[in-house]
């Protein structure tokens, strides 16, 4: 019996420690996005600076969204209540209280129209709420060239996805024509040891043409590429805005349960954005 | 099979020495896996029994309830601690229950925080209780869970230990209690029983339930902060609520010149006013409080004159009470009707609180009362709180509850003396029930006047008198 517990703890540490070696030996990696092109450091306490942050508000149902397209039960607001900038970090809170006929108030801030790009190293440091149904997110969206072009062909990358009833898992994919919703190509990643919930991580990606590799600190987990997907790539050409938000319930995370504690907040320390060298 | 565990041992030592040859080769440091120094064992139970236990079965369980099995066991090799829950009515014993209690003087498990075990059982089964720092030395630290689900397959189950640093002489390793499900034992094995250190999270300590409970009281009186539970966040996500000892809490008076509360949660009540009594875990704020409200000093009901000889009590201070089996039955599903009973200066008071109704009975498990002799119910009723329209109390006693079944009924409202913030002495005359020769209940409602309902109020010197 001893055994048997000692083997799978072993492969735990082998992982961790591989994975480790796998990016100190990539120090290429690194330099192909050496230059700072867009960052907030969220040093000044109040509401999000206005030139680089703009609001998603209410249930999606005025876009022709109703919760969002994934039956989220959240209403977006821009109150200091649910997002706001303190003691140096974002907080994006996500409460249960009643505005309209949502049961709870959350916040989703985006870059849209303000900073779009195409390839670069995306990176923020975050730590996670936690609790079953509480669905935050960092992630990229296409642009959707004034509605003309809808998604999934504007494309989705997802640099971090977190179900709160998970606290050691995060999910990093991409979503286009063919490969969206149910069907996006993405990865799990697990953590050895620690929790998302109880410290900060850094997610990232480096995308550059025909390559989006994913990170959690400096530990590669995936790389999705052209033969990855099962459709059109939609990510040499278009250019992506930047989007945080704390979701509630929906398809990806499921229902909140009667012990989701409220409410639930998500740290972000910091959003920088490296230009793509080549 | 002996050969074979050799071999993997033999393998897993080699695969140690290769990482840490290849840590060093990549001049990363590998923070917290360095081996924890054992500041004790933390062991109970892996393929045997850990040194030094003691097994000690409760009064009145089943004393040979616990066996070594050493056909069952998780993982390849070993044996488990097997439970055999009697059936109803086993001689042997209504239950199986016990201690493992470590005779050596204790355990430092401050580095642990968690005690888990993987456990199944014969039938999906729900295990009374099960938990650790039950010591018969005063259970100061003890943490259990009620109503563990049990299945057919071994499955890992953990119980946080709400704050660890208190554990430096941990002696109550394990404990656990199980009756039978619907009169039917069950058989329940657990293996690898330790205390382990997890990535617990997100710990949230709760008194009073969690809610903020109000309680208005005198001075002199002494009441208790209860409903302690300490919830905290496994590795997989899911939360795990255990009851937790006060001893695991630090508790905290808002004004102390009303109340105060010692380290076990037991608040006195020292002056007029209000004081909010909060607690925390570890430097964590519980949710919920108890709210006091003081009205002061305390108006005793009048005391009674009656001849003892005269008298069959049913509560009292000043007679002797004749057996009771409850003074609250907590009817379910319509009774509202919660009890704080409480004490000042040696006279105990019957507090019902959020009242709509409340039975007081003596014929369960001890013997009706025979009043046949009396002629009168008499008891000392307070509301410290304003009557509101529409208030009547009614107060019903019953002979051969549940028999040949009959019963009289009197009403207090405001036209014949219901009034608040001084005691009001029923006197009431029960000759119009002809059999009085096996009473075994008394009734307080409030059907005749329901603005009644939600009310607080005191009762004392309950008894029959002729």
């Amino acid at each position: 019996m001893r055994v048997a517990l000692i083997i799978p703890l072993l492969f735990g540490v082998i992982t961790f420690i591989s994975s480790g070696c796998a990016t100190n030996n990539e120090p290429e990696a690194v330099s192909e996005f050496s230059e700072l092109i867009w960052q907030d450091e969220f040093d000044t306490d109040g509401p999000v600076d206005p030139d680089r942050w703009t609001f998603d508000l209410g249930t999606g149902e005025a876009i022709g969204l109703p919760g969002w397209g994934n039956n989220e039960l959240q209403y977006y607001t821009d109150r200091p209540e649910n997002v706001r900038v303190e003691d140096g970090m974002l907080h994006i809170t996500a409460r249960q209280e009643t505005i309209e006929n949502s049961s709870y108030t959350s916040a989703r801030i985006l870059t849209r129209g303000l900073f779009e790009t195409t390839f670069g190293r995306f990176e923020a440091s975050i730590k996670l709420p936690f609790g079953q149904g509480i669905w935050p997110a960092f992630w990229l969206l296409g642009d959707d060239s004034g509605g003309t072009v809808i998604w999934p062909q504007i494309g989705e990358i997802d640099i971090m996805e977190y179900r709160g009833q998970e606290p050691r898992v995060i999910h990093g994919s991409v979503h286009g024509p063919g490969y969206s919703a149910g069907a996006a190509i993405t990865a799990r990643y697990t953590l050895p040891q620690g929790r998302f919930d109880t410290d900060f991580y850094i997610f990232a990606i480096e995308w550059k043409p025909n390559s989006i590799k994913f990170f959690v600190n400096d530990i590669m987990y995936n790389e999705i590429t052209p033969d990855d997907v099962t459709g059109e790539w939609v990510f040499n050409d278009n250019t992506f805005h930047i989007i945080l938000n704390v979701a509630v319930g929906g398809t990806f995370v499921g229902p909140v349960s009667p012990q989701t504690p409220f409410p639930q907040t998500m740290q972000v320390e910091y959003v920088r954005v490296y230009g793509w060298d080549g | 099979m002996n050969e074979n565990i050799l071999n993997n041992t033999k393998r897993t030592i080699l695969a140690s020495v290769l990482l840490m040859f290849i840590a060093a080769g990549c001049e990363r440091s590998v923070d917290g896996l360095s081996e924890p120094d054992f500041p004790a064992n933390p062991e109970v139970f892996i393929d045997g029994f850990s040194p030094g236990l003691n097994y000690l079965p409760y009064e009145d369980s089943r004393a040979d309830a616990f066996t070594v099995d050493n056909q069952t066991f998780f993982g390849i090799r070993g044996a488990s601690m097997r439970f055999d829950v009697p059936n109803f009515g086993d001689p042997g014993g209504a239950f199986a229950g016990a201690i493992f209690r470590d005779e050596n003087g204790g355990r430092n498990l401050t580095s642990f925080n968690a005690l888990t075990f993987y456990a199944k059982a014969s039938n999906a089964a729900t295990l009374g209780n099960i938990g650790f720092g039950q010591d018969f030395l005063g259970n100061q630290y003890e943490v259990s869970i009620d109503g563990l689900r049990l299945t057919t397959n071994w499955r890992k189950y953990v119980i946080p230990v709400p704050d660890p640093s208190f554990l430096t002489a941990h002696q109550g390793l394990l404990w656990y209690a199980a009756g039978p499900e619907d009169g039917d034992g069950f058989t329940f094995w657990l293996d690898e029983v330790q205390y382990e250190s997890l990535e617990l999270a997100q710990p949230r300590p709760s008194i009073m339930g969690g809610e903020q409970s109000p309680q208005t009281i005198f001075v002199g009186a002494s009441t208790a902060v209860t409903g302690l539970s300490y919830t905290a966040n496994l590795p997989d996500g899911r939360d795990v609520t255990v009851n937790a000892a006060p001893a695991y809490f630090t508790f905290n008076s808002s004004n102390t010149s009303v109340a105060t509360v010692d380290e076990n949660g037991r608040v006195s009540v020292v002056g007029q006013g209000t004081a909010q009594i909060t607690a925390s875990v570890g430097g964590v704020n519980a949710s919920g409080a108890l709210l006091i409200n003081s009205l002061g000093a305390f108006q005793p009901a009048p005391t009674p004159t009656d001849d003892p000889a005269d008298v069959i009590s049913i509560f009292s201070d000043a007679y002797e009470n004749a057996p009771v089996d409850f003074y609250n039955g907590f009817y379910a599903p319509f009774q509202t009707t919660t009890s704080n009973d409480f004490e000042i200066n040696g006279n105990n008071i019957l507090g019902y609180e959020n009242f709509n109704f409340v039975g007081i009975e003596f014929n369960q498990n001890v013997p009706t009362i025979d009043g046949s002799e009396m002629t009168h119910l008499r008891m000392d009723v307070f509301f410290p709180d304003d009557i509101p329209p529409n208030s009547a109390l009614g107060i019903r006693i019953v002979n051969d509850l549940g028999g040949n079944e009959t019963s009289v009924r009197t009403v207090i409202s405001p036209q014949n003396g219901l009034v608040s913030g001084e005691w009001i002495s029923v006197d009431f005359d029960i000759t119009g029930l002809a059999d009085r020769s096996q009473l075994g209940q008394i009734i307080l409602d409030s059907d005749s006047g329901p603005g009644l309902q939600g009310s607080t109020l005191y009762v004392d010197n309950i008894y029959l008198r002729r």
